[in-house]
């Protein structure tokens, strides 16, 4: 009986033992990795892909490495045009193609080390490199010989190999990098403000490939050991979890960057990310707000949408009867009930759109159709193509769309006007992100969902016109007209800004009348942020820059929501009361509100 | 003892072999790739791309690659002159295609201590609600407090665990401050998610338990026991309870697998950089290493639990031998 | 299960006693336990409560609910109202096929059926906002009765497939035993550690092809044939299942006994070990409804799950859940389909519990 006893009850308490060891050695473990709240803390909406910034091409990417890199030129945060970065000046030659870069003397890496033309230039060239494998190299194929060197063919085709010497990219002395493109490049500035083409440093990287041979890839990035020359470089890094940036001393603008820490937070879930944001845990985020919360937030003091250079349209394929017909086309855009899309599923003051060129201004004068006229015009073309009662029987047609609710909300709106107003057999098909990227880029739809963001401002609706060019690798529509890419080249060459825009102008005429894509609203920024902060204004492309960050006092406070309508319902500012300043005070904010 | 577990080990490598194959070629079939993006790539980016990370490669020649150890390429899976790539027999599970600033062991070793600092709360709640839940209902059926406590354990499989969580967190966050919404580094921070991933599996052994109470409790044994005279609350701690437990041990391994690699659902609400959500998101992101590497891992961890399930067993229940499993 | 001591081992005549045996069991195990289910109040309510509620969802065509699909597009969310029982709003007529799907989808003949006689019986009447309505102003309860077609009908034939499939698989792969016994287990590990989010993306790919063709013959949708291959991937569970059952019983007395008087393997298979199992695969099986209808919901959440206008719990689950906030609560977006979600599942529990009781040959007789 004894020794009975004794068995099971030993053996309980070592495994009762070993199982509290285990749980307090992995308390210990979490305890230690807390650390301290950042001055600020935004939500990332998403686990940044690397910090290299030759590879990647996602927006939470380009919110950090706006803060970690500074490029030759910066954006204004908020005009969004280029102002001097790493470049103090340039230079531009009359015919646009050759660009002289005079870089900025007290420009530092974060350790110490003078940022000058050959960085920019090694960095360029591992840009262009084919092992680096680029996803955005083709912003660099309008410099003389890039596209060869990269790609190892010509525009047209023909094969060249081409050394680095014969691209025109060059570091004159350490202190001039000159450019030279073969045709001018109207938004070339813009581009070198664009993060892709921000500079790595190349002692550490080379550092890192010496003492690391193998793994130099993924160590080379480690946060202590990434050299950036932008206002904060990477403190901590953990998967899924948060980037800590800390203010870099060594930044040759160190004086007017006012906040010392800052938290990225990958939140993916909306609810959490709201959740987090109405405790206080995070103090900006950035999109994705359920539409049902929308007329809630918008009488808040921290929810002021404002226009986005983005466009949401449906692609339609025009390789399949009866969608080749463009009577067909555009009866199905007639009847696209927008208004009721922008108030009632969307509702954060979308635009209602007839042209993929978002933000276009109406024409007072000759108004798009709408209502009951619209669906009278639209079902007259389709009993002019020969359908509708009577006529030939209307294919079913699916309208394809990503996984996600408001596409969902929308598709559903859509497809039921379709169904009423014109008789159409809809059905709703939902694939997930890749498959649906998938279908889209092989033509296997009818109709689909589509969006585009403008990467630069100026000219704008170049960013959207120049998808649709024959087998363009964006147009995904199998849509083509000759007359549209001939416009579409000229503008490329024009540097009169007149006439610029009149070539737009005709293009976007084209798109207007062939309806390869079916229009519909456009966006507006979505950002939740505590009324106290400062230095992130609601711009065109909804690009942010750290630099500029800060948290105002409680006298700014009151100044600026003095300007706001009286009757928004007030909320928690957020951040110190004493506000939170660069060292030289508060005067200096660019486009302060 | 040691024939069970080398022959054991034996059936690993072969369960791991046809899981990393089948997978792999799976994966391959499924439409769409890491790097398709909304933002199509022109064809020359795209061969760039594919020549770096060889997707070029005819799909076998990509398999043996990534078994390794035979190094097929001197550029390594990554090219860049970085590593040959060693290759799953290595134990080198290769960089992850979407973190690309991390490889996938890196990854795993950063998110699994923290999936089972979760589970272990998860399996708390499970534990203590299913089998104080299954015990009462199998000792006092069909009294107010069976009712409670079923219904308390059953709560966790009658609604999804977000509907689950959404509750948790208005309840407990909002309207009765009492933890943080999300989040990660405190035993705080933990009781509500381990509670949302504990609960289903709570009715689930609640279930089990009362089974094998009922079961034990008519065996002769336990009436001997009672015929003895021996004190109800003796029967029940010292013979029926070992024999009842059973069947939760063996629910115990495949269930601690699942608890361990976490849930999406209850990782992306609390916030948890726990290994769940990499299995969901590495599939949808394509990322194909990242997503071979959570497969190997749960594998691991499945077939791990289950044999010591199988030596649990021996140890609770004398009259099962090794071998017969 | 112990029948041995009304054996008379000196009768010769073994078919009839086998037959007798059977016969004996059979009768007496199932009257039995639905004695004991009748006793048992929870879980007889349980079933009074489902078989309801699965006659609601196959008569939802008759009910006279509003268009679950017909869009009212407003600002918000109309919350319920209880002062108006119902209007004549149901303003469509039904002649070509057509019509049927400006109310509803694409609906079997027999659906359409019904729904003629909704229109015969009710005609313009449809119930008022009971259970308000969603963000897009359609109908709350509507949307749940024809939400619960899906959920409840995709989860029963999920499961029927799985028990096929794992019933098979377990008692083979018990009896046989050995190597194949082995073999077919370390199979089943193989197919638990394959990562279903692949295997669900590949078949909704591979399934989306061959589609339109499928669809013509109006017969097999899409929904049905991913949810069925839903239940092929549940199965593994039930295999194990079935399979111990099948080892514990193989070595039992009565199978012996069974075999020492010559009976057939398939006989002992059918006769005798089958209807053992099928308590545990009952049990089994309530618990395997639950876990489908969460994995449709599980599926809506990561957007995997049916397509609008057709409309299932699950989908309604996730939306509710976005309406539950801080902010703003739009409570009745999450109390209806939660409250109808679960309270079917509790009641496939208890009444999971209540049959294992009641199949329990070792509480024969109490009670």
């Amino acid at each position: 009986m004894n020794r009975a006893w004794k068995g099971p009850l030993l053996r309980q308490a070592v495994a009762l033992l070993l199982f509290a060891g285990l749980l307090a050695g992995l308390v210990g473990v979490a305890g230690s990795a807390r650390l301290e709240r950042a001055d600020f803390v935004f939500n990332n909406t998403g686990e940044v892909q690397s910090l290299d910034p030759a590879t990647v091409t996602g927006v939470p990417e380009g919110r950090i490495l706006r803060g970690i890199y500074e490029g030759l030129c910066v954006k204004d945060p908020v005009t969004v045009r280029p102002l001097p970065g790493s470049a103090a000046s340039w230079t531009k030659s009359p015919d646009g193609r050759v660009f002289v870069f005079d870089m900025r003397d007290e420009a530092r890496w974060s350790n110490g080390d003078p940022v000058t033309a050959h960085d920019f230039e090694f960095s360029f060239r591992r840009f262009l490199l084919p092992e680096t494998a680029a996803e955005y190299s083709y912003l660099l194929w309008k410099v003389v010989n890039a596209q060869a060197f990269c790609t190892g063919k010509d525009a047209d085709g023909t094969e060249r190999e081409v050394d680095w010497s014969e691209v025109g990219i060059k570091a004159l002395d350490a202190d001039t990098l000159r450019i030279e493109l073969e045709d001018p490049v109207p938004y070339f500035l813009e581009l070198m403000a664009f993060y892709p083409l921000f500079p790595v440093h190349r002692a550490s990287l080379e550092a890192a490939q010496r003492e690391f041979p193998d793994t130099w890839n993924v160590e080379w990035l480690k946060p202590e050991r990434l050299v950036c020359n932008g206002p904060y470089v990477v403190e901590e890094r953990r998967i899924n979890d948060r980037i800590r940036l800390r203010k870099n001393p060594m930044y040759w603008d160190a004086k007017n960057v006012a906040l010392d820490t800052i938290d990225a937070l990958p939140i993916e879930h909306w609810g959490t990310s709201v959740n987090m944001y109405l405790t206080g845990e995070v103090d900006w985020l950035d999109g994705s707000i359920p539409p049902n919360l929308v007329p809630e937030l918008l009488k808040r003091q921290d929810f002021i949408p404002k226009p986005y250079l983005g466009s949401y349209f449906y692609r339609v394929n025009v390789t399949k009867p009866p969608l080749d017909d463009k009577r067909i086309r555009k009866a199905l855009s007639l009847v696209i009930p927008r208004r009721a899309i922008v108030e009632n599923v969307t509702k954060a003051g979308q635009a209602p759109t007839w042209s993929v060129v978002p933000w276009k201004e109406l024409d007072p004068e000759n108004p798009p159709l709408e209502g009951e006229a619209a669906a009278e015009e639209a079902r007259r073309l389709f009993a002019e193509a020969g359908y509708g009662p009577g006529g030939k029987p209307f294919p079913v047609i699916e309208v394809l769309y990503n996984t996600s609710e408001t596409h969902r909300d929308v598709a559903e709106v859509i497809a039921d006007a379709w169904q009423r107003e014109l008789g159409v057999d809809m059905r709703l098909k939902n694939q997930e992100w890749k498959v649906y990227l998938d279908s889209q880029t092989n033509l296997e739809y009818e109709v689909c969902r589509a969006a585009w963001i403008g990467d630069w401002v100026d000219p704008g609706p170049l960013n959207f016109l120049s998808l649709f060019v024959t087998g363009g690798a964006n147009n995904k529509t199998g849509w083509g007209n000759a007359e549209y890419d001939r416009l579409i080249a000229e503008i490329g060459l024009e540097q009169d800004p007149a006439k610029l825009e009149q070539l737009m102008l005709d293009a976007e005429a084209i798109l207007l009348e062939e309806y390869p894509v079916l229009p519909i609203y456009s966006y507006v920024t979505q950002n939740l942020i505590k009324p106290r902060f400062g230095g992130l204004h609601g711009n065109m492309l909804n690009e942010h820059f750290p630099k500029f960050w800060y948290w105002m006092d409680d006298e700014e406070l009151a100044e600026k929501l003095a300007d706001l309508p009286p009757d928004l319902q007030e909320v928690p500012p957020g951040g110190p009361s004493g506000g939170k300043y660069a060292p030289v005070g508060r005067a200096r904010q660019i486009g302060r509100n | 003892m040691l024939g069970f577990l080398l022959r054991r080990l034996g059936w690993f490598v072969i369960t791991s072999w046809v899981v990393i194959t089948v997978s792999f070629f799976l994966m391959r079939k499924v439409p769409g790739g890491p790097f398709s993006g909304e933002r199509n790539l022109t064809p020359e980016i795209e061969a760039n791309i594919n020549a770096k990370y060889h997707l070029d490669w005819p799909t076998w020649k990509q398999y043996l690659h990534y078994l390794g150890p035979l190094n097929l390429d001197e550029r390594g899976l990554f090219g860049d002159r970085s590593k040959p790539f060693g290759g799953v027999l290595t134990g080198d599970l290769g960089p992850s295609y979407k973190m690309r600033d991390f490889t996938v062991n890196d990854v795993i070793a950063q998110s699994l201590p923290i999936s089972v600092m979760l589970g272990l709360v998860a399996l708390m709640w499970a534990l203590a609600l299913g089998i104080s839940a299954g015990l009462v209902s199998a000792l006092r059926p069909r009294t107010g407090l069976d009712l409670t406590m079923r219904l308390a354990a059953t709560a966790g499989i009658a609604l999804p665990n977000f509907v689950i969580a959404a509750f948790l967190i208005i309840l407990f966050v909002f309207l009765i401050p009492l933890f943080p919404v999300a989040g990660w580094g405190t035993l705080k921070h933990m009781l509500l998610p381990g509670f949302a991933l504990g609960a289903p599996r709570a009715a689930y052994i609640a279930r089990l338990t009362r089974t094998g109470m009922l079961e034990v409790l008519s065996q002769d044994y336990i009436r001997t026991a009672v015929a003895k005279g021996l004190p109800n609350r003796l029967v029940l701690m010292r013979h029926a309870l070992k024999g009842g437990l059973l069947p939760v041990v063996s629910y115990l391994g495949p269930m601690t697998a699942w608890i361990l690699t976490g849930s999406l659902v209850i990782e992306k609400i609390f916030r948890i950089p726990g290994t769940g959500s990499h299995f969901v998101n590495a599939a949808l992101n394509r990322d194909y290493t990242l997503a071979m590497g959570v497969t190997i891992l749960f594998t691991v961890l499945v077939y791990g639990m289950n044999t010591l399930v199988d030596l649990a067993y021996t140890f609770l229940d004398p009259r099962i031998k090794l071998e017969e499993s | 299960m112990d029948p041995s001591g009304r054996w008379n081992l000196h009768v010769r005549d073994e078919e009839r006693l086998l037959a007798e045996a059977a016969e004996y069991r059979g009768e007496s195990l199932w009257q039995d336990a639905w004695r004991r289910l009748k006793r048992d109040r929870t879980a007889f309510w349980s079933m009074i409560f489902l078989a309801v509620f699965v006659a609601l969802s196959l008569f939802a065509p008759l009910l006279p609910l509003p268009s679950p699909i017909a869009l009212d597009l407003k600002a918000e969310p109309q919350p319920p109202v209880w002062t108006e029982l119902g209007n004549r709003g149901f303003d469509y007529t039904f002649e070509t096929d057509d019509d049927y799907k400006l109310a509803y989808w694409d609906l079997y003949w027999h659906d359409k059926r019904l729904v003629d006689v909704r229109k015969a019986v009710f005609g313009d009447w449809q119930t008022g906002r009971w259970f308000g309505t969603d963000s897009k102003g359609r109908d709350l309860l509507s949307r749940i009765v024809w939400g619960s077609r899906t959920s409840i009908w995709v989860a029963f034939a999920a499961t029927l497939c799985s028990l096929v499939i794992g019933v098979t698989y377990g008692a083979f792969s018990g009896l046989i035993g050995g190597r194949v016994d082995n073999l077919m287990m370390r199979i089943v590990d193989v197919l638990y550690s394959i990562p279903f989010i692949f295997v669900v993306i590949f078949i909704l790919t591979f399934l989306s092809e061959p589609r339109q063709d499928l669809e013509t013959e109006s017969l097999v949708d899409k929904g049905w044939v991913f949810f069925i291959v839903i239940g092929a991937i549940y199965w593994l569970t039930m295999a194990r299942v079935v399979r111990g059952q099948v080892l514990s019983l193989k070595n039992s007395e009565f199978i012996e006994a069974a075999r020492a008087v010559g009976a057939s393997t398939a006989r002992i298979l059918f006769v005798h070990v089958v209807p053992n199992v099928l308590s545990v695969v009952i049990v089994y099986l309530t618990l395997t409804i639950p876990a489908i209808m969460l994995f449709e919901a599980f599926l809506s959440f990561l957007g995997l799950g049916i397509e609008p206008p057709k409309v299932s719990w699950g989908l309604l689950a996730v939306d509710g859940t976005d309406a539950i906030n801080p902010i703003r609560t739009f409570w009745w977006l999450v109390v209806f389909p939660a409250g109808a979600m679960g309270s079917t599942l509790l009641a496939l529990n208890f009444l999971g519990d209540g049959l294992r009781d009641a199949l329990d040959p070792k509480l024969r007789g109490k009670h």
